[in-house]
């Protein structure tokens, strides 16, 4: 299974939607403060769904 | 050596204008009396390398007139009325994003469908006001078929020179009557084509303008990639909610047709300068009122004519060499008094203005002038 | 990160005006990828679009760029592309955009079958004005003019597309960011006129009236209710009931209407 070596959340483009956290198929993510925020990088498998449907530039996810 | 002369329909010679000053895009739809426009440059344009397309409506007609000319090509439509109105929409656009293109209205009677097959003179304010909010105007008059080729040029020049929509705003006897009309050769008339960007594509701003209040303008496709709105927008073409600043850019638009008053109002004033009478007369209906002068003067009444090319901007500066010099000031039009509120509005009650207004879709006659003239007020 | 869209987007325009969990984004992203993937140079792609949500997107990126008036993008599409068949024109707008208001130009781009792609997005409602009921509003859905449910019949967009004459006829949704990326990648290798129409949520207009999930739950409904159009045409109407095919749903050829054009009148 891919792994993340690093997922990067720009806190000021996004909008605080959950669709990342909501789609994450392994629980990865978390909302913090209305913003997303990475619960557990070990749990990531690197299916980058959060990054393809953040609507807002918002997420990157750096496979290993 | 000899001009050729033709003997052409109104309407044959905007196109034979269209095509000098080098149109080579047209998008319409048919509507009477302005249907020739279309039917000839679908004929011509392709020969000269131009397309011709029958849009959906007159709203499409309107829009892809002005696709056109951001791609690149000098860009024509041809109407009446009912389809004016339609193109108000698009019209207004065009104002606020500043894209050249000529519109020929070829009046008829009105409201709605009205007399469609009539001449009229109605769409004088709608010509000026028709599309929403406040923008500059330019539209010409023609009197003559020779003035409907040589102004539907001026129109082109004018639209490419100040980056705006250009009405030619005739009318159904114009456009439908015949005349002799000296062709004009290349170089016999100045053809301008729009300012477009010289600096690096990094550094261009559309809506930047340059010391006559013009920014120079790309064409889409050329290398210079940049944004179009119709929200009012910033130098560098994108949308901004700043009010002042749009106040100021309508402002500007608006100066650089009021900033070039001389370039762009031509006036014809025949028989003005001891002229007691004035008779303020366009398009069709200056035909009329040039032959009621000549018929006064032959009687010995000191009586002008003030034949304005350009109705918008309204000729004021000219027209104000007559306030307070002449005893009566007379303006027949078809239509209810449209132009003689702005010719009120110049001469301020010296002298009042007397109006000769007539919507029953037939021309006004000379003698209808001509008894004006010597009946007195 | 799979991708970079920087070169791509306009410096300094991002975050866009769109709502929080708004579809479009992923629309946008999608078409970015496409257009890379088909290898068009930025100075030769023009975007126009109309007024509405959707018609903000081309503000964003780096192309030729026409935000035009509401419902006009194909008509204005079509004096570009016809001015200047070499561009590669792409028109979007969104549901009202396009078969309200723009409803003539659109049955008309189909029938001529000029050489653009059109982008459809579909939200099922007016999103800029705040949520009125738009052509495709499905009936009982509530929106701000439709308080009691709305009583309209839908325009199905794609047949609606198919009907009047377009080539290339596709739908997809916000949840098939992949495939949507694909389909219009083939919409812009189509000849002639292309359509995608794509279902996307409005968390804001729609959704909150209509009690739906969040934006996630948007997505997954989208997910639910779609089905590949290969599997559709073996389902029963009952199956059918409630949901909708995706994917390439018409693809024929036909001549295109500026090539027809030329040589009809005899320009080469
Ligand atoms: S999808 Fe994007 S905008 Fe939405 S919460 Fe996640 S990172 Fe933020
Ligand atoms: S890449 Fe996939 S697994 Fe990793 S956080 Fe994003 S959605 Fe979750």
């Amino acid at each position: 299974m891919a792994k993340a070596e690093k997922i990067e959340i720009y806190v000021n483009l996004c909008k605080g939607c959950e669709i990342c956290v909501e789609l994450c198929p392994v629980d990865a993510l978390e909302m913090k403060d209305f913003k997303a925020a990475v619960k557990d990088l070990d749990k990531c498998i690197a299916c980058m769904q959060c990054e393809l449907r953040c609507p807002d530039f918002a997420i990157e996810v750096y496979k290993k | 050596m000899a001009k050729q002369v033709k003997f052409l329909q109104g309407n044959e010679a905007v196109c034979e204008g269209a095509l000098y000053a080098g149109c080579r895009f047209y998008a319409g739809y048919p509507i009477t009396p302005s249907t020739e426009v279309a039917e000839i440059l679908a004929a011509r344009l392709p020969k000269l390398g131009g397309r011709f397309i029958q849009m959906e409506d007159e709203l499409a007609a309107m829009a892809a007139t002005l696709g056109g000319s951001i791609a690149g090509k000098k860009s024509l439509t041809a109407t009446s009325g009912p389809g004016m109105s339609l193109k108000m929409e698009n019209l207004g656009y065009g104002y606020l994003t500043e894209i050249p293109c000529v519109i020929v209205n070829v009046m008829r009677g009105g409201p709605s469908t009205g007399l469609p097959t009539g001449p009229g003179q109605s769409d004088v304010m709608q010509a000026r006001w028709g599309t929403h909010g406040d923008h500059p105007c330019i539209a010409l008059t023609p009197s003559t078929v020779q003035e409907q080729l040589n102004e539907t040029v001026r129109a082109f020049n004018l639209a490419e020179k100040y980056r705006m929509p250009v009405i030619l705003l005739t009318d159904e006897i114009i456009g439908h009557m015949r005349e002799a009309v000296e062709m004009p050769e290349p170089g016999d008339l100045t053809v301008i084509d729009r300012k477009r960007p010289t600096c690096d594509p990094k550094d261009y701003l559309p809506y930047k303008p340059e010391a006559d209040g013009v920014a120079p303008m790309a064409d889409f496709g050329s290398g210079y990639r940049y944004h179009i709105t119709g929200l009012n927008h910033l130098p560098d073409g994108f949308p901004s909610n700043d009010g002042k600043l749009a106040q100021a850019d309508e402002i500007r638009q608006q100066k650089k047709v009021d900033d070039h008053y001389d370039e762009i109002v031509v006036v014809d004033e025949m028989m003005c300068d001891d002229a007691e009478i004035l008779i303020f007369a366009f398009g069709s209906t200056a035909r009329s009122a040039k032959e009621a002068v000549q018929m006064a003067r032959a009687e010995g009444i000191k009586v002008g004519l003030f034949r304005p090319l350009t109705i918008w901007p309204f000729p004021d500066k000219h027209l104000l060499k007559y306030k307070g010099k002449v005893k009566r000031v007379i303006v027949p039009e078809m239509n209810l008094g449209q132009t003689a509120l702005e010719v009120e509005r110049v001469l301020k009650g010296s002298p009042e203005v007397e109006g000769i207004f007539q919507i029953d879709s037939e021309p006004i006659n000379p003698i209808t002038i001509l008894n004006k003239i010597k009946g007195g007020k | 990160m799979s991708y970079d869209y920087s070169k791509y987007l306009r410096k300094g325009k991002i975050p866009h005006i769109w709502c929080p969990g708004c579809g479009y984004g992923i629309i946008m992203k999608s078409m970015i990828r496409a257009i890379d993937s088909i290898g068009w140079e930025k100075d030769d792609v023009v975007m126009t679009s109309g007024i509405g949500c959707a018609s903000r997107l081309p503000g964003y990126v780096d192309f030729n760029t026409l935000h035009t008036t509401h419902g006009r993008s194909l008509a204005f599409a079509t004096g570009v592309k016809v001015a200047n068949p070499k561009l590669n024109v792409i028109a979007m707008g969104g549901d009202g955009d396009m078969t309200a208001i723009g409803g003539n130009h659109f049955i008309h781009a189909c029938r001529r079958n000029i050489n653009i792609t059109c982008f459809v997005f579909n939200n099922f409602i007016y999103g800029m004005t705040g949520g009125q009921y738009s052509p495709t509003t499905p009936k009982g859905s509530r929106a701000t003019t439709a308080p009691f449910g709305n009583s309209d019949n839908q325009f199905d967009i794609a047949q609606l597309a198919i009907g009047a004459g377009a080539t290339f006829v596709a739908r997809t949704t916000t949840y098939h960011a992949v495939p949507m990326e694909k389909l219009m990648k083939q919409a812009f290798e189509h000849k002639g006129f292309s359509i995608v129409e794509i279902i996307a949520g409005c968390p804001t207009g729609y959704g909150r009236k209509n009690k739906l999930a969040s934006p996630a739950g948007m997505i997954e409904w989208q997910k639910e209710h779609s089905v590949a159009i290969a599997q559709w045409e073996k389902m029963s109407e009952e199956e059918k009931a409630g949901k909708f095919p995706i994917g390439v749903l018409h693809d024929v050829e036909k001549p295109e209407y500026v090539e027809a054009y030329d040589a009809n009148v005899g320009l080469s």
